[in-house]
């Protein structure tokens, strides 16, 4: 091979793996992207239950329960217009309080109602959630 | 005054910078003397030490008075964290950055003598260049020095979660990192000026990649390892922007580390190598936007500006778009470079760099995306660890494979079958390493069993290299490449134990009970309160044994609350065993009376960071293995046979 076949032949791998990795990237975000709902979005278009999505919005001041067993919590997830019950077994993140804004990560068992696996609370003390403040999630237009 | 004089200090080091940019560049033609090219950067280096010095002292003194230690320090901090503070910010982390610039930028016009006079003039006039568009950026954006009036009676306070050793010392680690990339951009800069792409210029630049990756990876696994234990959630790698923001230079740097030994020892990847370190900076600016602008809302973005932030992307735009054009125009002017066959060292070297790009390219695609799909459609979405693992993972089970099969073979061209005689007793090991991981652990899912049998694998291909060596006279760049593979291997392997045989319980308890996780029985014993400099908690007192037998391990997790600013923060406590951590969070007290208590069990854990230490050390012995004088030729050059 020539010199000048050889630089050639590498910039063509090169685009190669950086197309294969633009396909990967795209397949995977219609797949497994998880977007953010929030409770109107995810109410209004059905989310399929047992589908892992994430729910944003702010805790409901008052909702906040507590089951028999200690460790599962319950509340539920505003966003001004609708509501979804969220179940939640663990430990909260230092910044969940009820009024501050919160991102569920986990499934619908039924239409408003959420099991979380993961619950994510932002870590600045300036911090507000622009989702929940603007009131409005868009969910996702990919797929 | 002191504040004052800061001020001072950063102007007089931004029209030294100008200086040296105007006289660098013109340095192509007539190169100045290298004595005032060198005594221009180093008054910028002295004159921007002495801002960042007063930056530090009116952070430790808590001068209120100062609009940047009101907004982001508080009397009441410990030492440690009033001076950590300083950088713990916006505006004070963009000082330490262009701070480091400036030293290194002096370190190069001193003692840089490899290069070529008109090359190394141009490298030090875009190193110039760089400093200036940052010294900019804080004189006329965010100027650290600002002052208050009237000053304010207490401080705002500096965010707890940062109140942390770990995370005093890990920003700095990672700007060391990132502005070795800028340093290797300025040689690249310089080299395509000059019209001198070529194994000097690599060999000149080849240590400043090689520091800036060590100090990159090191950075990186401190900060994975602060997220672990501050953020209480047993996890150590969340795929977070701000996480990504530091692995994509990393992984540039790694694909730049490769290829310039592949052109400072065979001569070839001269055009590729010179782009890599162009994008090796980008993705340092691209990190910095990231994590500065405030456009992502992460754990530590702790900066909100969309205006700076914008200023960040012109800097980027201007910085990465001028090197980009400069490459464009120049790089038909470099000569191709040596040649190879696909079966060699350099061969693999080139999977390995198309790999490593992929993986960049998978990482940059779901960092950006979500902010590019609110730019366009004023969407909010999020990508997760899901997207990450379906993309990353398979590209770097691949990486994994070259990484073995790489080092093992000769440059310019192998013989398939040689290679393939050498692979045995790795393969025979991952076979036996399958094998085992079947009679031992029946249950595993397919991922972790895959990790801990290319671990296998990995590691004994990574030690190859030295069979039939004799060690004392193996050169300890060797070294360094055998402890860095090995290292992937260790942390590959804690990655996989982590994921594979954690267990985990989370109970609402009361004093005096018992719960069990893994092979730990842990009792319960007391909630007390307690109280620090600047928080109260309370703090639970846990008895471990193991088997129910032996003395008890003593742990103490704890619930802070800070006042200034007001916020509850875990502390989780940890007993670091040989083989593993147990890991206990205190949670909220039910309404009941019992506590929630959340404890891991992690096998081997600590392979992860150990690794993630063997891998810089492994850069460390690089370094200098490089940096001592030759007195004869390197043996990689007179073509190498690994087994013998």
């Amino acid at each position: 091979m020539k010199a000048k076949n050889q630089r050639l032949a590498l910039a063509l791998a090169a685009l190669a793996a950086l197309g294969g990795a633009t396909l990967l990237a795209m397949s995977a975000l219609r797949d497994q992207a998880s977007y953010f709902y929030s409770p109107s979005d995810a109410l209004r278009d059905h989310v399929v239950p047992g589908r892992v999505v994430r729910l944003g919005g702010v805790v409901k001041p008052g909702s906040l329960t507590h089951a028999a067993n200690g460790v599962e919590i319950g509340f539920r997830v505003t966003d001004g217009a609708a509501e979804v019950a969220v179940r939640y077994a663990g430990i909260v993140p230092d910044l969940f309080r009820p009024g501050s804004g919160v991102i569920a990560e986990g499934r619908f068992t039924a239409p408003g109602q959420f099991r979380a696996d993961t619950i994510l609370a932002k870590h600045d003390e300036r911090y507000r959630p622009p989702e929940p403040a603007r009131g409005m999630h868009k969910s996702d237009s990919l797929s | 005054m002191i504040a004052e004089a800061g001020l001072i200090a950063l102007w007089i080091a931004a029209s030294f910078a100008a200086l040296q940019t105007v006289l660098g560049f013109a340095g192509l033609r007539a190169p100045a003397p290298p004595r005032l090219l060198g005594g221009i950067s180093l008054i910028q280096a002295v004159a921007t030490l002495a801002a960042f010095a007063a930056l530090l002292l009116l952070f430790a003194r808590t001068d209120l008075s100062v609009r940047l230690v009101a907004a982001e320090s508080a009397s009441t901090l410990p030492l440690l964290y009033r001076v950590a503070g300083a950088w713990g910010n916006h505006e004070g982390s963009m000082l330490l950055w262009v701070t480091i610039l400036a030293v290194s930028g002096a370190a190069v016009a001193l003692f840089e003598r490899r290069l070529a006079a008109a090359t190394l003039a141009a490298t030090i006039g875009a190193q110039g260049l760089i400093a200036l568009g940052f010294f900019g950026f804080l004189l006329f954006a965010s100027n650290p020095f600002a002052r208050l009036d009237p000053a304010a009676p207490a401080g705002l306070g500096f965010n707890p979660l940062l109140q942390d050793p770990g995370l005093a010392f890990h920003p700095p680690t990672l700007y060391v990192g990132y502005v070795g990339l800028s340093v290797a951009f300025s040689f690249a800069v310089g080299a395509l000026l000059a019209r001198d792409v070529g194994p000097a210029f690599a060999r000149a630049m080849r240590p400043w990649v090689l520091g800036a990756w060590t100090f990159l990876t090191l950075g990186i696994t401190a900060g994975s390892y602060w997220a672990y234990y501050e953020l209480g959630w047993g996890g150590w790698w969340f795929w977070d922007p701000t996480e990504n923001a530091s692995l994509m230079p990393w992984l540039a740097a790694t694909a730049l580390l490769h290829s310039v030994t592949v052109l400072a020892t065979r001569d070839g990847l001269r055009a590729w190598t010179v782009m890599l370190a162009v994008v090796a900076f980008s993705m340092s600016m691209v990190g910095t936007f990231l994590v500065r602008s405030g456009i992502l809302t992460s754990v530590h973005a702790f900066a909100l500006d969309p205006r700076r932030g914008g200023v960040i992307l012109l800097l980027l735009a201007f910085y990465v778009g001028g090197a980009l054009a400069l490459f464009a125009t120049r790089i038909a002017t470099v000569q191709a470079g040596a040649q190879f066959r696909p079966v060699s060292r350099e061969g693999a070297l080139v999977a390995n760099n198309l790999l490593l790009s992929a993986l960049l390219g998978v990482v940059l695609i779901g960092t950006l995306y979500p902010l590019a799909a609110e730019a366009l459609t004023g969407e909010k979405l999020s990508v997760g660890p899901p997207y990450f693992n379906a993309t990353a993972g398979p590209l770097a089970l691949l990486l994994v494979a070259t990484m073995a099969a790489g080092p093992l073979m000769r440059w310019r061209r192998e013989e398939a079958r040689a290679l393939a005689r050498r692979l045995v007793v790795p393969g025979l090991v991952l076979a036996a390493a399958l094998l085992a991981s079947f009679w031992a652990a029946p249950d595993l899912s397919i991922l972790p069993r895959l990790g801990l049998t290319l671990a296998a694998g990995l590691a004994v291909a990574s030690v190859a290299p030295l069979a039939g060596r004799r060690l004392r006279r193996t050169p300890l760049f060797t070294w360094g490449m055998v402890l860095a593979h090995l290292g992937c291997a260790v942390s590959l392997a804690g990655m996989a134990s982590e994921s594979g045989f954690s267990a985990e319980t989370l109970a609402a308890a009361r004093p005096g009970e018992t719960l069990h996780v893994g092979p730990f029985a842990v009792r319960f014993d007391a909630v007390d309160p307690v109280a620090g400099p600047n928080w109260t908690a309370v703090r639970a007192t846990l008895a471990a044994t193991r088997g129910g037998a032996g003395a008890a391990l003593r742990l103490a997790p704890e619930q802070r609350t800070f006042d200034t600013p007001p916020r509850q923060t875990s502390e989780s406590a940890i007993a670091t065993l040989w083989d593993g951590q147990l890991y206990t969070v205190l949670g909220e007290r039910v309404p009941d009376g019992r506590w929630q208590v959340r404890l891991w069990w992690k096998p081997f854990v600590t392979l992860i960071w150990a690794g993630g230490a063997l891998i810089a050390l492994g850069g460390v012995l690089a370094l200098i293995g490089r940096a001592r004088p030759r007195r004869r030729p390197a043996p990689e050059r007179e073509g190498f046979a690994p087994w013998r």
